[in-house]
């Protein structure tokens, strides 16, 4: 195996786990809008409190995406067109979610469609994106050639990949209520709200967590090298305990930033436990998950960073350009983050 | 029936949905940016509260469209893998890294530079707010670099070559690749024309308020703009065009031979409007002049470009039959007019802009011709893509004259082979319905911001400006300083 293929494996990790974690929050501030803001002000400070990031945050996950094309067509190929109506239905939750946080500032009249679409638009890929991982994870079933061949959708939905759709949800919601407690007004309804829902998302992640790291690992049962079972353990643990420290923090006063901090982390850490029981691994082929309503047909072979990864001059291109690109991404971040630290000022908005 | 349930035709009809719904606003934000940019730098130099109440129109309608544009732009990112997953894996090699360039290096600069210029007037310092807003532009050139890089190289791939077991197509060398036989040309063609896109609109608004009588020296300021803009970018695009034209001729032969319905080999006359008869294989037309696009391609009167008939017996993947000959044609053809009437647009424009006392201003069908014109641009650009893309059929990665031996695919070749014509109709008729609401929305809102105009948003910018330094501290004492010599101006 060569070396640019596992350092392409890792940089696609690393922008997942970016995505993760700074779509994330205002990914799970949209699932959260309609609890924790219930008039036209505090539905302001939820918009106001990822308006000017929100944009940047989604492009993670188009470079993710012409990253995972690049790096490894033949994972993006079988992924995305297996994945067909499920990749549809996030496409769908994204655009009218960007159409709801540009347009509902502006437009009185409809209003109440885009607070339902900034809602739904937000619920989709935050549910959705779990049960992708899932399915890449357990296996599934495809011929060849790489296709797809099980049922459309529904044959993507087994307890496993369920489970870690809602274990991918109430991260997202955490890291959104987390994201809320540090920016909303200090006094504000919102963030008092947003700390309630930040220990029930924690608790749920939790809960969830344990659930499917028990069933992955003795029901799905990937073989690991002793490497990769010790790192896997050792991140799970501190996943542990993060969850446990972000719902300390939702229940005491303190900063609100540790908080964030820690909810980051959880986001982090469960990039890298997939990414580590996933190598060599980008596609498992397999029946999946054994408790499932459809049968799966045989399967192919699974799609590895050896047979998937592009020549070694695209990704030693590839590479430069990243070493170019990523520091600039940074800077920007750190740039646009600093320009509008601290909370949402009530007298900044605009609704 | 049958025909409709073909998952290639389902998949292909998608994909020209999606695209051209994607490439009205690509167009309006990529023009626009400049007009912003243009505005901003002038508030900067005369720190006239008016001219950023002209910066805060802009940056409203441009983010508002800006917005419709990332949003269907995510679905572009991800059909070559959905909709395209044999294509995705023939030019994984070679398409992919401009597509992960593109967002690298200019959609972070757009979206993260653009969040700035909506909320930061007050947060940052007025050299930074310009700089901002340039670089909102400037970003969304270069995704479009980007894009056409990847595109140029379906039309005229170079700098591959065929892998060993034939199953796909392998980088050799990412400079002929990305600057391929038909970047630059393709490039600057497709800028300009969107730059022509964004000062007609900046026309047509100012040509509403003259028409209504309002926002007089925003209508004049702004019109000066718009036909600035739209006259240095058309002299430009007639190079850019005719560089364009030439690729074309001498590296697509049945593009070429299908924009002006050439079956038989010969020299290519000039038609200005015509219709191809595909079953009798003759361009029905009222004016034909002889040898006219030998000449422009060519340099030569009598250079000899070969027939549809001619290139199908070369090649069995060409079935005359097929060949969507006439909507090529149309297409290219209406481009050409319209780039016509474009020009006299600019002149009527031009003379209510800069003639001194002239009153074509005020003459009802001059502000109405200035008031739809954005109509003509758009269209053109629509019907120059659909020239470039259903003129490289049968191919999606096209057999270019100069192009590496095997590197080509047929597009019923290249789409997924595990999604079925139901998904497909599932999907279009959605993406059909939520595309018309945002429509719909986006038209009900630009058309707000246009009736509300740059006036009311000078006293919010006001106030908005007092607020923000009123509480943002010391970062925001620049801004300060700006406020209060915007206040005083006003006072004079």
């Amino acid at each position: 195996m060569e070396i640019l293929g596992i350092v392409w494996f890792c940089l696609i990790f690393v922008l997942i786990a970016g995505y993760f974690v700074l779509d994330g929050f205002d990914l799970g501030a949209g699932v959260l809008s309609p609890f924790v803001a219930k008039n036209d002000q505090e539905r302001a400070i939820v918009r106001q409190s990822i308006g000017p990031v929100w944009d940047g945050n989604e492009v993670w996950l188009l470079t993710a995406g012409g990253a995972l094309f690049a790096a490894f067509p033949a994972a993006y190929a079988t992924t995305f067109s297996g994945f067909y109506l499920a990749v549809m239905l996030v496409l769908m939750g994204l655009i009218v979610r960007a159409a709801a946080v540009e347009f509902a500032g502006h437009d009185k009249a409809w209003a109440k469609l885009w607070n339902i679409l900034f809602f739904v638009g937000s619920l989709l890929p935050a549910l959705l994106l779990g049960v992708a991982v899932g399915n890449v994870y357990a296996g599934i079933p495809m011929d060849a050639n790489g296709d797809y061949i099980g049922v459309p959708l529904l044959g993507l939905v087994t307890p496993f990949t369920l489970l870690t759709g809602l274990l991918g949800l109430s991260a997202f919601i955490l890291q959104g209520a987390s994201w809320l407690m540090l920016k909303a007004p200090l006094d504000s309804p919102v963030r008092a709200r947003a700390k309630g829902a930040a220990k029930v998302a924690g608790i749920a992640a939790l809960v969830l967590f344990a659930l499917v790291s028990v069933y992955g690992h003795f029901v799905i049962a990937p073989e690991l090298t002793g490497v990769q079972t010790i790192l896997g353990i050792v991140i799970a643990i501190v996943i542990v305990l993060a969850m446990v420290f972000c719902i300390a923090k939702a229940q005491s006063d303190g900063s609100d930033l540790a908080g964030f901090i820690a909810s980051s982390a959880v986001c982090v850490l469960l990039v890298a436990l997939w990414a580590v029981s996933m190598f060599p691994n980008l596609v498992v082929a397999g029946a999946g998950d054994p408790i499932t309503l459809f049968g799966s047909p045989a399967s192919g072979e699974n799609i590895t960073i050896a047979t998937a990864a592009s020549s070694n001059l695209t990704l030693t291109w590839m590479l430069g350009i990243t070493c170019v690109g990523l520091p600039l991404v940074l800077i920007y971040h750190f740039i646009i983050y600093r320009t509008f630290r601290g909370r949402v000022k009530v007298e900044d908005l605009h609704y | 029936m049958e025909q409709f349930l073909d998952p290639a035709l389902l998949a292909r009809i998608q994909f020209a949905l999606v695209v051209i719904f994607h490439f009205m606003y690509v167009p309006l934000s990529i023009g626009l940016g400049l007009i912003l940019a243009i505005n901003e730098t002038r508030y900067y130099k005369s720190r006239d509260p008016k001219d950023a109440a002209a910066t805060k129109f802009w940056a409203k309608i441009f983010t508002t469209t800006f917005a419709v544009g990332v949003a269907s732009g995510i679905t572009m990112e991800f059909s070559f893998g959905t909709n395209w997953a044999d294509y995705s894996r023939f030019v994984g090699d070679i398409f992919g890294a401009p597509l992960a360039a593109e967002a690298l290096l200019a959609f972070f600069l757009e979206s993260v530079f653009l969040g700035i210029v909506l909320f930061g007037r007050g947060k940052v310092g007025p050299k930074f707010y310009l700089a901002s807003a340039w670089l909102v532009w400037l970003g969304s050139c270069l995704s479009a670099l980007w894009i056409i890089i990847a595109n140029s190289w379906m039309q005229t791939p170079a700098g591959a070559e065929l892998s060993a077991d034939g199953s796909k197509a392998v980088l050799t060398d990412f400079f002929a690749a990305a600057f391929n036989a038909t970047t630059l040309p393709r490039y600057s063609h497709t800028v300009l024309a969107l730059l022509v896109m964004g000062a007609f609109v900046a026309i047509a608004v100012s040509a509403w308020y003259m028409h209504k009588g309002k926002h007089a020296e925003f209508a004049r300021k702004t019109l000066r703009t718009g036909v600035a803009v739209s006259l240095v970018a058309t002299c430009c695009l007639l190079v850019s065009a005719h560089s364009s034209a030439v690729a074309v001729a001498e590296e697509q032969p049945t593009k070429i031979a299908m924009m002006e319905g050439h079956y038989e080999e010969g020299t290519l006359p000039l038609y200005a409007v015509g219709l191809v008869d595909e079953e009798g294989q003759s361009v029905i037309a009222p004016i034909e002049l002889p040898g006219f696009t030998s000449w422009l391609a060519s340099g030569e009167f009598d250079t000899v470009y070969p027939g549809l008939n001619d290139l199908a017996a070369e090649n069995p993947d060409i079935v005359v039959e097929d060949l969507p000959v006439n909507l090529v044609f149309q297409s290219y053809h209406l481009m050409v007019a319209l780039f016509g009437l474009i020009c006299v647009v600019i002149l009527i424009a031009a003379i209510a802009a800069f003639k001194k006392n002239g009153k074509l201003e005020q003459k009802k069908w001059a502000q109405w011709i200035m008031i739809v014109c954005p109509i003509f641009p758009i269209l053109a650009i629509q019907a120059g893509w659909i020239t470039a893309e259903v003129g490289r059929q049968p191919y999606v990665v096209y057999p270019a004259t100069s192009s590496p031996e095997g590197v080509q695919l047929l597009t019923n070749n290249g789409v997924s082979a595990s999604v079925s014509s139901v998904e497909l109709l599932i999907t279009i008729v959605l993406f059909i319905a939520v595309y018309a609401i945002i429509l719909v929305a986006w038209a009900r809102l630009i058309s707000g911001f246009i009736k509300k105009g740059p006036v009311e948003d000078l006293e919010g910018n006001i106030v908005d400006q007092g607020g923000a330094t009123a509480i943002a501290g010391a970062s925001a004492a620049t801004a300060a300083a700006s406020a209060a010599s915007d206040s005083k101006k006003e006072a004079n």
